[in-house]
């Protein structure tokens, strides 16, 4: 590995007033290896990679290039400076052909101003050889797998001068065969003495292609390892946050006593699953439990919750609701048998936007209702009022259009919305993500209080201690699969930590 | 599968079945083929070069008109402006050619006109953000109303040298092909060279794959997108001279509702409205196979005209419907 | 002021005026109102008449549009409505019964219904791009309609059925009283009812709203069922007019017209919020525009003209791109400066600026989602 980093960040801070996203972060990337940048959701991954591609200006902190300092106006600028990116999702055209898709845009060839496609495709096989892919360049790109469309997003980036490759979570709609001729690919590229910075949340793959991995937190740096050095069970502490001196303040915010686990349970899923999305699991909530998913992201939480609630169509496995069968094909088959869903995605399937908060609150209890028989104006105040004051949701303005909320008072809406409706079973999907400290504190006590209250509660977070420090129980997930449920009482997070990174329990 | 490396994964065996992304297209085809034997079993002189020929002869401007709205229907847009160009492209040239100016400066101020209305298009639908449909809806209410401005009453044609162009025929073995017929062609002859040899092109198709996609890939989207409008405007307004042509006479009231057909045309002829599948060719096939509708129907005597817009409903359901189950399967 | 300009009916309203004053400039006379033999006579009475049938159209868009569609068919389904209808009272044995003429309006109505359950039916059902499956029956529509009156257009005369539309009630036209009652009823009923806000939930965030158990698809169904009917309606109003089933010129247009009071009115063609007041002053500008034409001496042909101008100036003023500009130059005024406003390329992830009155209680609020791909 040679000496000089071909990418060097030093101390770079990304603010959007008057929130800080990155706080001095140092970075650095050598040619020729394969680059892990490692955190949980808010950690600041895709702020860094916007940091470095010019997608956000940095409010302090230099970036080096091959030794000279830049300033890339974007991703363009930065392509033109070797750095190409490649995200999650492909964004390529679809309906053009493989061989445009690798040259269109500057690198295409003409022929009297025409374009000259045998030549087109000829480059383009030639650029498809060199990642080991055997496509037939005319065909059409979407004729090809999502993996394939993966692969051709980075031939394209690595045509012309790349000298660093940022992938994006590549792998999240991969199979284990698509990933692993993509590491193939990965391989190549870092022997060529391309630097590649490899975003995942699934740590085997990490581990099975990085050389040297970087950990952010809560938009700071935790520390740089080389993977060899740093096991999984090291490492997952150091991304979900745990200080000693924390844990022991944290108190368990329910009471000692666990509420029962005997009789019927409140609801009861037995081998529910979906293929691709998440493997056939078990679960029990009881009345008055709050049920803690752990896991990383992309572990199966979300289609967990998503299958349990009616969000998505299970495939296989059964549900009953107090001990009674029932088909939850649709959010509102969900709804009508008490059960409540709030999606990780605030923005795409929460809010409505353009409504006030007070339509917003009682959105979900008035399509329960039907058009036909409006809540009266009176009751939707009660309600409206009721949860504004015991929410603490601002403004207190029942009027003010929900676009213009933040963060988190549109999430204290939208848990209002859900408790509005009274549902016996909550299902909260990182319902305390990118919100204040404040708003998160408050958050947490109402959960525990719902259970105190006899609701039961299913509740996702990317935050260990906070599942932990919630929960009565705890349902582990890693690879799309329950791997344990545990008691919280007497669980400890080594243990919680060891199964999520793939160990046995200590 | 034991993959080692990423071509066992990726590699496929070439296949020698009909490219999915020329079904629509194979189906106008079927369905045009099939129209014509249903007409030549019913009647016996159905399948001669006569109707063969006035086919495009009758056809010629709405194949001008298909093609403009292929370009903006690629993109997923769409141009309702189309007829009501048209026939501000037949006023114009009818009044200026009475005005005695001559015939070339005539052309070409039509043709800018359309372009220059489909400019207005662009600009308002990039750059203030104005759908397209009621850009150009207003677009479509403003070339109407200009018409009448111009020449309230139906003006002919008495130009000697327009109508030399006009009449001018040649016949290629039994088919006979008129100046705007050869024009016709001609300009989708451009406009499918234009579409999958020029980085224009094959921007058209790229933003109606994904116009984000599109701009990450550095494509000029912005530009593209308002030259389609142009492309359009210009199509529609050279189908106002075909028009003009066919019909020797400059009238306000030509081509309402013609929008409809040309967006019909291109329909049938495969083209999603969703944008970035579809080609010109079955714009072309689908014009033709709403004239050869018409034919039959006409050479059934006994059978109304308005069966001709029943039977282009039920059709026009058919293909949105089989388009629907094609993408459906895909995902 | 400010605030008077951000209102919703300001530009509509404005453009209305300015319609008046020019007309009253013109012909001083043209609000003027008089009363004989227990009828209202003048402009305005003359505007609300013709503006009937569009009125009850614009309404059924309007809803139709909150759910992010658009109906072209409702021209297609005036042809048929008002042919179907004359067609029955012509071949009836006593045209001139109150019983025919009900039976006629019901048969349409109710055909009317059936073509709204079809356009509804592709879109939900189905899941055709509304402008696609409602082309459709825009285009067979007429045809059908032609298929009824063989082609011929039929003069019927029969008196309880012209008295739909041009019977005076209480002073005015019962076309007026018609198309404003349905139109007050249906403002109420939308209003009164959850289907405004289950409407423009559903406009508004599809996803958001399935998880909430809206009902999107019933819902959506129902407004393309209510925007058939009511051009059913429309259809029978502009029969009793003419008195003659014209299956090729009857309601011709009508569709884009609807759609320009609703633009005009100022809700949008992407969905969502809908306001039927605005709709409602839409309707106006426009049938107003019509009589101005008339009353200036121009040929009416050139209505479109004025009628492109209005919606370019309107549909301008209303660009999110022009208010901002409106916005960022009154800012600079105000403060003398040259305020640079710095928005990371990523319109999604934007630190989005937060009203003062809605100031984020606390600090990292506006983190970008990590989720979030640059776009």
């Amino acid at each position: 590995m040679t000496t000089q980093p071909v990418v060097e960040l030093t101390g770079i801070t990304v603010e959007f007033p008057p929130v800080t996203a990155l706080a001095g972060v140092d970075f650095r990337l050598f040619p020729g290896e394969i680059h892990a940048l490692m955190g949980e959701n808010g950690a600041g991954k895709s702020t860094l990679i916007k940091a470095l591609t010019g997608v956000y200006q940095t409010a302090a902190g230099t970036i080096t290039v091959d030794g000279a300092e830049q300033s890339f106006t974007g991703p363009g600028d930065a392509r033109a400076h070797g750095i190409s990116t490649v995200f999650q999702e492909v964004n390529l055209c679809g309906n053009l052909t493989v061989a445009e898709n690798i040259m269109l845009g500057a690198a295409e060839p003409r022929f009297l101003g025409a374009l000259h496609w045998r030549r087109m495709r000829k480059l383009a096989a030639a650029h498809l050889e060199r990642m080991g892919l055997d496509i037939d360049p005319g065909s059409s790109l979407d004729s090809h797998s999502l993996a394939v469309q993966q692969l051709v997003a980075i031939c394209r980036a690595t045509v012309g001068d790349c000298k660093v490759l940022i992938l994006d979570e590549p792998t999240s709609s991969l199979d284990a065969d698509e990933v692993a001729s993509l590491f193939a690919v990965m391989r190549k590229l870092r022997d060529d003495g391309v630097a590649i910075l490899f975003v995942s949340h699934f740590l085997d793959q990490v581990y099975e292609v990085s050389d040297r991995m970087t950990v952010l937190r809560n938009g700071g740096l935790v520390g740089e390892w080389f993977t060899r050095d740093l096991p999984a069970g090291e490492l997952v502490p150091h991304m979900i946050g745990r200080s000693a001196e924390l844990l022991e303040t944290v108190e368990r915010v329910h009471d000692a006593a666990a509420p029962s686990a005997s009789g019927t349970p409140r609801l009861q899923a037995l081998g529910l699953g979906r293929k691709g999305s998440i493997q056939p699991y078990d679960l029990d909530v009881y009345p008055g439990e709050v049920v803690g998913l752990a896991g990383l992201l992309g572990s199966g939480r979300s289609e967990l919750a998503r299958l349990l609630t009616g969000a998505d169509r299970a495939d296989s496995g059964t549900t009953s609701v107090e001990g009674k069968q029932v088909r939850l094909t649709t959010p509102r088959a969900g709804l009508a048998n008490g059960i409540a869903f709030t999606s990780e995605d605030r923005k795409g399937e929460g809010v409505v936007g353009g409504l006030t908060v007070r339509e917003n609150i009682v959105l979900a209890l008035q399509a329960e209702r039907g058009w036909v028989r409006p809540l009266p104006r009176k009751q939707v105040d009660e309600i409206v009022d009721k949860y504004i004051e015991q929410l603490g949701i601002r403004p207190a303005n029942p009027d003010a259009l929900m676009r213009n909320l933040s963060g988190g008072n549109q999430q204290k809406v939208l848990l209002a919305r859900w408790l509005a409706t009274a549902p016996r079973l909550l299902v909260l999907d990182e319902p305390t993500r990118g919100i204040d400290v404040g708003a998160k504190a408050e958050i947490q006590k109402v959960v525990a209080d719902l259970g105190r209250d006899g609701m039961s509660v299913v509740f996702i977070s990317s935050e260990l201690e906070e599942v932990l420090r919630l929960s009565h129980r705890i349902a582990v997930l890693r690879d799309r699969k329950v791997v344990a449920t545990l008691d919280a009482e007497g669980t400890t997070s080594d243990q919680v930590v060891a199964l999520i990174a793939g160990g046995e329990p200590s | 599968m034991t993959a080692t490396t990423a071509g066992t994964v990726a590699r496929r065996a070439p296949s020698f079945r009909l490219d999915r992304r020329y079904l629509p297209v194979a189906g106008t085809f079927v369905v045009l083929a099939l129209m014509l034997v249903i007409g030549g079993t019913r009647h016996e002189n159905f399948l001669t070069p006569t109707v063969f020929s006035n086919l495009f002869i009758n056809n010629a401007h709405l194949i001008a008109l298909a093609v403009g709205m292929t370009f903006v229907i690629l993109t997923g847009g769409i141009d309702l402006s189309v007829g009501s160009v048209l026939a501000l492209s037949t006023v114009i040239i009818a009044s200026l050619l009475q005005a005695g100016l001559p015939t070339g400066v005539v052309l070409v101020v039509a043709v800018l006109a359309g372009a220059l209305i489909g400019l207005a298009h662009g600009v308002m639908i990039q750059g203030f953000g104005v759908q397209p449909f009621v850009a150009t809806l207003a677009g479509m209410f403003f070339a109407r109303g200009l018409c009448f401005v111009i020449a309230p009453e139906s003006i002919s044609i008495g130009d000697a040298s327009f109508k030399a162009i006009a009449g001018w025929d040649s016949w290629i073995g039994y088919f006979r092909v008129t100046m705007a017929v050869v024009i016709a062609l001609v300009v989708a002859g451009i406009a499918f060279v234009v579409l999958h040899y020029t980085r224009f092109g094959r921007t058209v198709y790229a933003v109606g794959g994904g116009e984000q996609s599109a701009l990450l890939m550095g494509l000029p989207v912005a530009r593209t997108k308002v030259l389609v409008y142009v492309v359009s405007g210009t199509c529609a307004a050279l189908g106002g001279v075909l028009f003009a042509m066919f019909s020797s006479s400059g009238y306000a009231l030509s081509g309402v509702a013609m929008e409809l057909d040309a967006i019909a045309a291109v329909v049938i002829g495969g083209t999603l409205l969703t944008g970035g599948t579809g080609f010109v060719l079955g714009s072309v096939l689908g014009v033709l196979t709403l004239g050869a509708i018409q034919t039959i129907i006409q050479f059934e005597g006994n059978l109304s005209s308005w069966w001709t817009k029943i039977v282009i409903g039920v059709l026009l359901l058919v293909f949105v419907v089989l388009q629907r189950v094609l993408t459906l399967r895909k995902t | 002021m400010r605030q008077a300009v951000r209102h919703h009916l300001f530009w509509p309203v404005v453009a209305l005026v300015a319609l008046v004053v020019a007309n009253t400039v013109a012909r001083p006379s043209f609000l003027a109102v008089s009363f004989a033999d227990g009828h209202l006579f003048g402009a305005p009475v003359d505007i609300l008449r013709a503006a009937a049938p569009l009125l009850l159209i614009a309404l059924g868009m309007t809803l139709v549009i909150a759910t992010r569609g658009i109906d072209l068919s409702v021209g297609a389904v005036v042809a048929v409505s008002g042919a179907v209808a004359l067609e029955y009272i012509s071949t009836s044995a006593n045209p001139e019964s109150p019983g025919t003429v009900f039976a006629a309006v019901a048969i349409a109505l109710v055909l009317s219904l059936v073509l709204g359950l079809w356009n509804g039916f592709l879109v939900t059902v189905l899941g055709i791009q509304p402008i696609i499956a409602t082309l459709i029956l825009m285009t067979a529509g007429r045809g059908v309609a032609m298929l009824i009156t063989g082609g011929f257009i039929t003069t019927v005369n029969s008196a309880p059925y012209k008295g739909l539309n041009s019977g005076y009630l209480l002073g005015l036209p019962a076309a007026v009283w018609i198309s404003v009652a349905i139109f007050a009823l249906v403002a109420v009923a939308v209003r009164r009812t959850a289907l405004g806000m289950l409407l423009e939930a559903t406009g508004i965030n599809p996803a958001a709203s399935r998880l909430a158990g809206v009902r999107s698809r019933t819902i959506t169904w129902t407004v393309y069922t209510a925007c058939g009917l009511l051009a059913g309606l429309a259809g029978i109003l502009v029969s009793a007019d003419t008195m003659a089933a014209d299956a090729n010129n009857a309601g011709i247009f009508v569709e884009l017209d609807a759609i320009l009071a609703v633009v005009i009115g100022g809700t949008a063609l992407s969905g969502g919020k809908f306001n039927l007041s605005g709709t409602f002053v839409g309707v106006l500008v426009i049938a107003t525009l019509d009589r101005t034409v008339t009353v200036l001496g121009i040929s009416p042909h050139v209505t479109p003209l004025f009628m492109a101008l209005v919606v370019v100036v309107v549909t301008l003023l209303q660009s999110p791109r022009v208010r901002e500009r409106f916005a960022v130059a009154a800012l600079r005024r105000r403060t003398g400066t040259a305020t640079p406003v710095v928005v990371p390329d990523d319109g999604a992830a934007a630190p989005v600026p937060v009203p003062a009155d809605a100031a984020p209680s606390s600090s990292d609020e506006n983190l970008p989602d990590e989720k979030e791909v640059v776009r």
